[in-house]
C-alpha cells in the first residue's frame, strides 16, 4: 500500500490542518511506512478469531436515566474564544 | 415520457428520555441557552460518554414496533465532520452494526394497504442549534447529545401522498409507544426525503436528490410534488439530474440547490473507542416485546372484526391511542350490535367539535355514557341528527347531560301524525305552486314543502313523518 501526496493533502483538508509542501512530502513518506507496518499485521492468521470492534472484552456499560449536574455558565464559557450572552459565537457558516 | 417516482424517507426522532444519550444533562426543551451542557456533551478532553439505558430500551421498542430484527451485537461509531453545531467534531452514530434492520410498516392508502420496508433503525446523538445573525452565528449546545433514532425507509414509496401516509402511520405508532414527543415544531421529529424518477418499466434507479428543511408532513408532500415536476421537466428536456441536497423553501414553494463544495462527504466512520459494544439478548428482546402496547394497525384490524367497522372508519379511530380507547369505551357501552353509528359520531360531529376547539376527541371530556345517551335519542328518533349536534355542542360547553338539555329546551321531536298533519295542511294551503309542481312530478317540490313544515315546527318535526304526512295529503288531494 502506498500513499501519495495527493491523498495526504486530502486527509489534511478533512482534518482541517494546513500543511506546507515540505510537510506533505515528509508525511507521505512517513505515512507510507506506517501503512507498511500495518500491512505486516495482515499476514497474521486470524482463522477462528471472531471479529471485534473494541479493545476491551466488556459490554453493556450503561447508566440509569437520572439527572446529573450540568456546568455553571462561567465554567462552560471559561475557554470559549468568543461568546455573546449565553451563546458561543462562531464565524457565520451556512451549509 | 411517463416516469415512476421512487421515494425513500429518513426520519430523525428525539427520544423522550430525561437525560441525554451519553451524559446526565437534562433534555428539557426551552431552557436558557447552554445551561444543559457538561464536559461530555461539550466534548471536553478527558470526558467519557456512558450510554443511557432508557434510550436503549426505547430504541429496541421502536425497532420492534417497526418489525425490525434486533442485532445481537451493536456498537457505536464516530461520524467525523467539522461544523460548529458539533463540539467534538464527530457525531456518535452507528455505521455497520446498527441496532436493527429489515423491518416494515403497513400503510393504509385509499387503494388499499401497502407495505413499506424499513431498512434500519439506528441510534445516534443530536447536534446543537445554530442561530444565524448578520455576520456571525450563535451556538446553543443544549440539544447536543439528546438521543435520536434514525429510521430509514426502503425506497418503496411511489408518490408524495404515500410519503405523507407513511409519516402519519409512523408517527401514530411512535406515539403509541410513548417514547417521543413527535413534535415537528419543536424538532423532536424531523424528516429528509430522497427522490428519483425513472422511465416507467426501467429497473435501474435514476439519480436521486435529497430534500431537507421539511418542517411539516405537508412540507414533505409539497416539496416532493415540486421535485417531481422539476425532475420531470429536466428529464424531458434531456437535462441530467445532479445528485445533490436541495432545501425546501416554504415561502417560494420550491426546492433550492445547496451547492455544496467539491466532492461527496467523507465521514471516515470508525468504531467509537470510548463506548464498549452492546449485546442484546433474546431475553431482553422478549421482555421489551411483551411490554409493547397493542399497535394502531392491530387495533384497527381488531376494531373491524369486533365492532364491524370499515377499515376507513377504524383507521381514523385508532390514530391516537387515547381517542381509540375512548371510542372503544363508547362502542362497548352502545346497546346495538352494530357499532357503525358510534364510529359515525366519532368521525363526524365529535371530530368537528374537536377540530373547532383544537382538542383531541377524548379531550372534549364527554363521558362515554353521556355520548351513548345522546346517540340513543337519535336512534329512537326522539331528536333529529341536526338537533343532536346542537345538543352535543351544549353538552361540551355546559357539561350537562343530553337528557337534561333536551328536557330544558324541549327539543323532543314531534312524531305525532295528528299534530304534524295540521301543519302540513296549512303549508299546502300556503304553497299552491309547489303543490302543482309536485303533481307534475317535480320531487324538489316535496322537499321544499318538507322544509316549510320543519320550519314551522321550529325544527322539531320528525322529517320522516312529515314526508309521509305530506305525501299522503298531496296524492289523495
Ligand atoms: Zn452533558
Amino acid at each position: 500500500m502506498s500513499i501519495d501526496k495527493k491523498t495526504v493533502e486530502y486527509m489534511a483538508h478533512l482534518a482541517r490542518i494546513n500543511l506546507g509542501d515540505k510537510e506533505l512530502e515528509k508525511l507521505s513518506t512517513q505515512l507510507d511506512s506506517i501503512l507498511d507496518f500495518i500491512d505486516t499485521l495482515k499476514k497474521v492468521s486470524i482463522e477462528g478469531v471472531p471479529p471485534t470492534s473494541h479493545a476491551l472484552p466488556i459490554n453493556n456499560v450503561l447508566r440509569e436515566d437520572s439527572l446529573a449536574a450540568s456546568l455553571p455558565a462561567e465554567k462552560t464559557f471559561s475557554n470559549a474564544p468568543s461568546r455573546k450572552n449565553n451563546f458561543f459565537t462562531v464565524p457565520k457558516v451556512i451549509e | 415520457m411517463s416516469y415512476e417516482v421512487v421515494i425513500g424517507l429518513e426520519v430523525h426522532l428525539q427520544l423522550k428520555t430525561r437525560t441525554k444519550a451519553f451524559c446526565g444533562c437534562s433534555t428539557e426543551f426551552g431552557a436558557e441557552p447552554n445551561s444543559q451542557v457538561c464536559p461530555v456533551c461539550l466534548g471536553f478532553p478527558g470526558s467519557l460518554p456512558v450510554f443511557n439505558l432508557t434510550a436503549l430500551d426505547y430504541g429496541i421498542k421502536v425497532a420492534l414496533a417497526l418489525n425490525c430484527t434486533i442485532q445481537e451485537h451493536t456498537k457505536f461509531d464516530r461520524k467525523n465532520y467539522f461544523y460548529p453545531d458539533l463540539p467534538k467534531a464527530y457525531q456518535i452514530s452507528q455505521y455497520d452494526l446498527p441496532l436493527s434492520k429489515n423491518g416494515h410498516i403497513d400503510v393504509e392508502l385509499k387503494q388499499g394497504p401497502k407495505r413499506v420496508g424499513i431498512t434500519r433503525v439506528h441510534m445516534e446523538e443530536d447536534a446543537g442549534k445554530l442561530i444565524h445573525q448578520d455576520d456571525y452565528s450563535c451556538v446553543d449546545y443544549n440539544r447536543t447529545g439528546i438521543p435520536l433514532l434514525e429510521i430509514v425507509s426502503e425506497p418503496d414509496i411511489r408518490s408524495p401522498e404515500e410519503a405523507y401516509q407513511y409519516l402519519v402511520t409512523l408517527k401514530s405508532i411512535i406515539a403509541y409507544l410513548d417514547v417521543s414527543d413527535c413534535d415537528m415544531e419543536k424538532g423532536s421529529l424531523r424528516c429528509d426525503a430522497n427522490i428519483s424518477l425513472r422511465p416507467a418499466g426501467q429497473i435501474e434507479l435514476g439519480t436521486k436528490t435529497e430534500l431537507k428543511n421539511l418542517n411539516s408532513f405537508k412540507a414533505v408532500k409539497d416539496a416532493l410534488n415540486f421535485e417531481i415536476m422539476r425532475q420531470t421537466q429536466a428529464l424531458d428536456g434531456g437535462v441530467k439530474i445532479l445528485q445533490e441536497t436541495r432545501l425546501w423553501d416554504e415561502k417560494v414553494q420550491q426546492t433550492i440547490s445547496m451547492r455544496t463544495k467539491e466532492g461527496a462527504q467523507d465521514y471516515r466512520y470508525f468504531p467509537e473507542p470510548d463506548l464498549p459494544e452492546i449485546k442484546i439478548t433474546q431475553e431482553k428482546i422478549n421482555e421489551v416485546k411483551s411490554s409493547l402496547p397493542e399497535l394502531p394497525h392491530e387495533k384497527m384490524l381488531r376494531f373491524t372484526k369486533e365492532y364491524g367497522l370499515s377499515v376507513y372508519d377504524a383507521g381514523i379511530l385508532v390514530y391516537s391511542k387515547a381517542d381509540a380507547s375512548y371510542a372503544e369505551e363508547c362502542m362497548k357501552a352502545y346497546f346495538s350490535k352494530d357499532k357503525k353509528a358510534v364510529a359515525n359520531w366519532f368521525n363526524g360531529a365529535l371530530l368537528s367539535e374537536a377540530n373547532a376547539r383544537n382538542s383531541s376527541l377524548s379531550g372534549l371530556k364527554v363521558a362515554a355514557a353521556n355520548l351513548i345517551e345522546l346517540i340513543g335519542y337519535v336512534d329512537r328518533e326522539e331528536i333529529s341528527n341536526l338537533t343532536a349536534k346542537v345538543v352535543l355542542t351544549e353538552m361540551i360547553d355546559t357539561k350537562k347531560t343530553a337528557g337534561t338539555i333536551i328536557k330544558e329546551k324541549s327539543l323532543i321531536q314531534i312524531s305525532d301524525t295528528g299534530a304534524l298533519d295540521k301543519i302540513a295542511r296549512q303549508i299546502i294551503e300556503e304553497n299552491p305552486k309547489s303543490v302543482a309542481d309536485f303533481k307534475t312530478g317535480k320531487n324538489n317540490a316535496l322537499m321544499f314543502l318538507v322544509g316549510q313544515v320543519m320550519r314551522k315546527s321550529g325544527g322539531k318535526a320528525n322529517p320522516k313523518v312529515v314526508q309521509e304526512v305530506l305525501k299522503g295529503r298531496l296524492t289523495n288531494a
